[in-house]
């Protein structure tokens, strides 16, 4: 170390301390056309793909593919998948947010990090430990079937393994949130006279809002964009277990490209859509911090 | 108990909302998970070892395994470059840029699935350049480290960013006034400074693409030992009505994301002790 840095001012031209940040244009004009080369490539590309393999054998082949009945029951069961798995999870994320971030207790790193797991876990995995519990195999599977009650293959099993692979999405928004928020202004609302529930209407839950919002369109976005795990739990039962995504399977399979991607092109829409709610949201924390 | 187990707090609701998440998460995740370890435990150990060291299984670990590593690597060197020119430069369209980064996050994975296969096929956008030039990407172990780098660069890209735009200038305009050249202030001063955050980033798009299924599943073509990644194993076998097999591959693989879990938890944990001390 030392006699590199001897070294250092012979041998090369130092950079001037003012400018230090400002790359030569080469240098910086260089890097920028690779790296969005790179974006480009990777990611604007298949988006694009999408949109024009979808309509590449015109829009009457395109509305027809989405007008079709099994695709209408799909959109229908992706909707009522999330409808239930996202409520549950948001009331969920903020008991857990409030426990987390206002209160000091032992063990909260490990609860924090047991919140996570659906992260870790893979999709086919997640999708898997519902049928080892209610497959006709599972735990359960000899009484369900006595009592006539399908819960794998067939739309429980669908909401399941969404609200499991969708579990973290909000309470990992709120919890960084609320901890950095503090608890200072609800003690004063209390002290001023404040029930419970008064304090967290009209205090806690107007700051955390646009957090909440945020988790709440990504678990939006990927509850309704779910594969592996509820491809796993569906059984594929065509207009009774088919979701958006699995759909989308079933056609390109099927040889069906322009019926395949005609649906892909509606769920890539909700991917744009929550991208551009994300920038809006991520400006309205970033405002509301100010 | 309560006195040493929570310190106190004028704030109401700690036990309703306490009780609650270790109740859901208990019914939904923990409970649920459970169930792989103690349905491996049922079967015999002998035939637990058989299934998980198969030539097939052996095979699809060397694959997921290795494809992983890969394009968490290439996601490493891209997702640098996007994030440092994302946040040093200033150009047009950069804000839309930087939203794009997180289009692998929002996409639903058998959409990005489709849409990379029908890029890299014979006559797609790109494979009719790459194929006659002797590439083959669709249905190849390329085609795999594609797709696990398309799900894996926004995991680097967003974890440098935040860490290169806090980096103070300070640092570098006094290895300048020092003599240091823009190569060395680069390799000396700000490449430490970012490497945990690779290194976080390098962890959950591995741990990621391990797991990852909807995007491989249409651009890997799924041949018996050559192009079959271990998720898919586990579907296979549930097909087949083989729940032993398939809980012991998951278990393999539950036992590789908790580690890939506990490791990153580690590397940022001591990120920050490194911040507030160094």
């Amino acid at each position: 170390m030392a006699t590199a840095a001897l070294e250092l001012p012979k041998k090369t031209a130092a950079a001037s301390p003012r400018n230090i940040r400002r790359d030569p244009p080469l240098v910086r004009w260089g890097l920028t056309l690779l790296a969005l080369l790179a974006l480009g490539l990777f990611i604007v590309l298949p988006l694009v793909a999408v949109f024009v393999q979808a309509f590449a054998k015109g829009l009457p082949v395109y509305l027809a593919a989405i007008r079709e009945p099994d695709t209408l029951s799909a959109i229908w069961l992706s909707l009522v998948a999330a409808g239930v798995s996202v409520p549950l999870n948001l009331v969920f994320g903020v008991a857990a947010a409030w426990a987390v971030a206002k209160f000091q207790f032992k063990g909260k790193n490990v609860l924090v990090t047991l919140i996570d797991i659906p992260f870790a876990v893979s999709p086919v995995v997640s999708g898997l430990i519902f049928v080892l519990i209610f497959g006709a195999q599972g735990w359960f599977g000899s009484w369900l079937s006595d009592h006539d009650i399908r819960i794998v293959f067939a739309v429980p099993g669908i909401i399941l393994a969404t609200t499991f692979v969708t579990f973290p999405f909000v309470a990992r928004e709120l919890i960084p949130l609320m901890q950095s928020q503090g608890s200072d202004e609800e003690e004063a609302a209390l002290t001023l006279g404040a029930s419970g529930w008064q304090m967290f209407f009209k205090i806690t839950l107007p700051n955390i809002r646009w957090g909440l919002l945020y988790g709440v369109v990504l678990c939006t976005a990927r509850a309704l964009g779910e594969f592996g795990a509820v491809s796993v739990v569906s059984g594929h039962i065509r207009g009774q277990t088919n979701t958006l995504p699995l759909h989308v399977e079933i056609l390109y399979n099927e040889y069906n490209y322009a019926g395949a991607f005609a649906v892909a092109s509606l769920l890539s829409v909700v991917a744009v859509v929550t991208l551009t709610l994300k920038k809006f949201l991520e400006w309205k924390t970033k405002e509301g911090a100010k | 108990m309560s006195i040493s187990f929570k310190k106190p707090s004028i704030l109401p609701g700690f036990w309703p909302a306490f009780s609650y998440t270790i109740l859901y998460l208990s019914l939904i995740v923990l409970i649920p998970l459970s169930a792989i370890f103690l349905k491996s435990l049922t079967s015999s150990w002998s035939h637990l070892w058989q299934v998980v060291t198969s030539p097939e299984v052996v095979a699809s670990y060397r694959l997921s395994f290795g494809a992983s590593f890969v394009a968490g690597l290439v996601s490493v060197v891209v997702g640098f470059l996007v994030a440092w020119v994302l946040v040093r430069y200033q150009f047009p369209g950069k804000a839309l840029a930087d939203a794009l980064v997180d289009l692998p996050f929002a996409l639903p994975t058998a959409v990005a699935g489709i849409a990379l296969t029908s890029l890299y096929t014979d006559n797609g956008w790109l494979g009719r350049y790459l194929v006659p030039l002797g590439i083959k990407v669709a249905f190849t172990p390329l085609g795999v480290m594609v797709a696990l780098t398309f799900i894996g660069l926004p995991f680097v890209v967003r974890s440098v960013q935040p860490v290169l735009a806090d980096a103070d200038a300070e640092l570098e305009e006094a290895a300048a006034s020092l003599g240091a050249s823009r190569w060395q202030v680069f390799r000396l001063v700000i490449f430490p400074i970012v490497r945990p955050a690779l290194l976080t980033g390098f962890a959950l798009a591995f741990a990621r693409a391990l797991g990852e299924y909807g995007s491989v599943i249409f651009i890997a073509g799924n041949m018996p030992m050559k192009t079959e990644i271990t998720p898919l194993l586990i579907v296979t076998k549930l097909e087949q009505y083989d729940y032993a097999g398939a809980t012991a591959i998951a278990a393999v693989m539950l036992t590789a994301s908790f580690l890939l879990l506990l490791a990153i938890n580690t590397i940022e944990r001591r990120t920050r002790r490194f911040m507030v001390t160094g």
